[in-house]
């Protein structure tokens, strides 16, 4: 599976990542040499087997809706880049 | 007497706790000291906390002196840097969280804390625990104590050194395709990765969630059951958590062998191993035979599809779960944003560092639009296929055995050009993870005065069946009593 410029720009896209036009021409090459590792599983036939989604098969566990957490948002907002007055800061979405 | 306390195993230092022959805040000191004069030739850590350590060593004294204490009260012991722990940076390895202190402690760290260990600091990783060779941590690579040239292994490389070097008791690590067991067996140390939902993950940054798994790092099989009671249990706080009896450990380690059917995994060991490394495990093989053990060969057929299946499940899980390190709530920020999305882009490409983008990438492929059923479900399936090959095979054996990596240590630099070398680093630990069972690396035979690790694979919740055989092998050998020269 060889990508090209355009598709290795779009999966940069997709996954918010900038790329330099440079960093573009070695990510084509690495990331086609991890899919073709990746294609080596194609050939197996897995059309009678299930998807696996658990190890253990186990269910989710509901819980009551109770509010089990405080409130700690200014500790918990003392880490993020930019805040006021108790909101996250970030360049204007809506002109 | 100091000189030698780096030496005892963590049952000894309990004692010697107890008995008043030393006290934990000297015992702290001791490995502070080593810290301090060793780890600059190895960069195992990232952050010591020096003033923390005293103050949770009185408290450890205190406890002790009221008759308070468990077994771990007091002991020194290292925590990877993927766990949380409130108030102290914590960087999964990574630029993204170089200035992010943790709000909460992660809930491996609030059981430890609660059984009275002292945390000397945090240690170096690969970031976000994408690597084999602890080279692509923002902070530096980590060396191997046993050759400075080479690479400790990874992701908890740093882990895994400090433990080699006795710059600490005991570590914390974590194992999504090998990251415990690999540097583990290439720093000659003993490293156990538990079943699947056996330890919370609540407080582990997530890196792929199906897989992630934390264990310890000890110097012997005996250490590991020790750290590893502490550490299990059911946490409603992590939803894969299972809710499942927690053994003790320490009480199975004595039990007799004699008779148990031990599976020598075919795949693993055909005639493409090293011949080095085949000798060490047969060496191996002979002490179980001698412990009684019946030595029989067992086939698990689909593993040689999990390196391919593991680099689309690990990918895609991480391209989600990094998702959230988009510069807003927490983690690097670029500066001088024009909009939202030139916010997004350059805060992740300046954080993140080349492994980690990768996966991302591969990831957000595998799970676009018209790729997924190719790759994503059809991995998902082969997993199952994989996960199936334990079922059989353990029902023909009680554990399974390999080696825990292809080859000793590799030299710094050595793969770190080549993605896809350095991920067949993991070829014989990964199927472990896609299955779920638990695996322990203990250390073998050394091959050209490096060390190798022999790995034995357990049933699920088998974790007392893992630490027992490696414990009876550990009273025949002195494999795992080796010191590296210069950290003696």
């Amino acid at each position: 599976m060889a990508l090209d410029s355009k598709e290795v720009e779009k999966i940069a896209h997709l996954a918010r990542l900038a790329v330099t036009p440079g960093e573009v021409e070695t990510l084509k090459g690495e990331l086609s040499g991890i899919l073709d590792l990746v294609e080596r599983m194609s050939s197996q036939d897995t059309s009678d087997v299930l998807p696996m989604a658990h190890p253990l098969h186990m269910n989710q566990r509901l819980r009551e809706d109770e509010v089990t957490e405080e409130d700690r948002r200014e500790e918990f907002q003392s880490v993020a880049p930019l805040t006021d007055e108790g909101l996250y800061l970030v360049p204007k979405v809506i002109e | 007497m100091s000189e030698l306390l780096h030496e005892k195993t963590i049952s000894e230092l309990s004692g010697g706790l107890l008995a008043k022959d030393f006290s934990s805040v000297e015992l702290t000191r001791h490995f502070l000291e080593r810290i301090e004069k060793y780890d600059g030739s190895l960069n195992s850590i990232i952050t010591v906390t020096p003033e923390l350590a005293m103050e949770q060593a009185q408290q450890a004294d205190k406890r002790l002196a009221v008759g308070d204490g468990g077994p771990l009260t007091g002991i020194p012991i290292l925590h990877k840097d993927i766990f949380c722990t409130h108030g102290v940076k914590t960087s999964c390895g990574s630029r993204m969280l170089d200035t992010f202190i943790s709000p909460y402690d992660a809930t491996v760290v609030h059981l430890l804390k609660e059984a009275g260990v002292v945390m000397l600091g945090k240690t170096n990783m690969d970031e976000f625990a994408m690597g084999s060779s602890n080279e692509t941590s923002w902070y530096g690579a980590v060396r191997n104590p046993w050759d400075t040239e080479t690479v400790p292994g990874g992701s908890s490389g740093g882990s895994a050194a400090a433990v080699a070097a006795r710059l600490c008791v005991a570590a914390t690590g974590t194992d999504t395709g090998g990251s415990i067991r690999q540097p583990a067996a290439l720093c000659g140390i003993t490293g156990l990765k538990p079943t699947y939902g056996r330890v919370s993950r609540y407080g582990m940054i997530a890196f792929a969630s199906s897989l992630d798994q934390a264990g310890p790092m000890t110097r012997s099989a005996a250490d590991a059951a020790a750290m590893l009671t502490a550490m299990a249990g059911f946490d409603t706080k992590d939803s894969t958590s299972m809710d499942h009896p927690v053994d003790d450990y320490v009480a199975g380690l004595e039990q007799d062998i004699a008779g148990l059917k031990i599976g020598v995994v075919k795949e693993f060991m055909d005639d493409k191993l090293d011949a080095g490394m085949a000798a060490s495990m047969a060496a191996a093989i002979e002490k179980l035979k001698q412990l009684g053990a019946e030595i029989v060969e067992v086939s698990l057929p689909n593993s040689h599809l999990s390196v391919p299946v593991y680099y689309v499940v690990a990918p895609a899980e991480c391209s989600s779960n990094l998702s959230r390190f988009d510069g807003v709530r927490f983690g690097h920020r670029c500066d001088n944003p024009s909009d939202l999305e030139d916010l997004y882009k350059r805060s992740r490409s300046e954080g993140f560092g080349a492994e980690v983008k990768r996966r991302i990438m591969i990831g957000t492929y595998a799970l676009s639009a018209g790729y997924y059923d190719a790759y994503y479900l059809q991995a998902q399936k082969v997993r199952h296929l994989i996960s199936d090959d334990f079922k059989t095979a353990f029902d023909q054996v009680d554990v399974l055995l390999g080696p825990s990596s292809p080859d000793t240590a590799f030299k710094l630099g050595e793969k770190a050009d080549d993605p896809i070398n350095m991920y067949l680093s993991d070829i014989y630990t990964i199927a472990v993870n896609l299955a779920g069972v638990p695996a322990i690396s203990i250390p073998a035979a050394s091959v050209n005065d490096m060390p190798a690790g022999l790995q034995l694979i357990g049933n699920y919740f088998e974790e007392n069946r893992l630490l027992n055989v490696a414990h009876q092998i550990q009273q025949v050998t002195e494999w795992h009593k080796a010191v590296p020269g210069q950290f003696e």
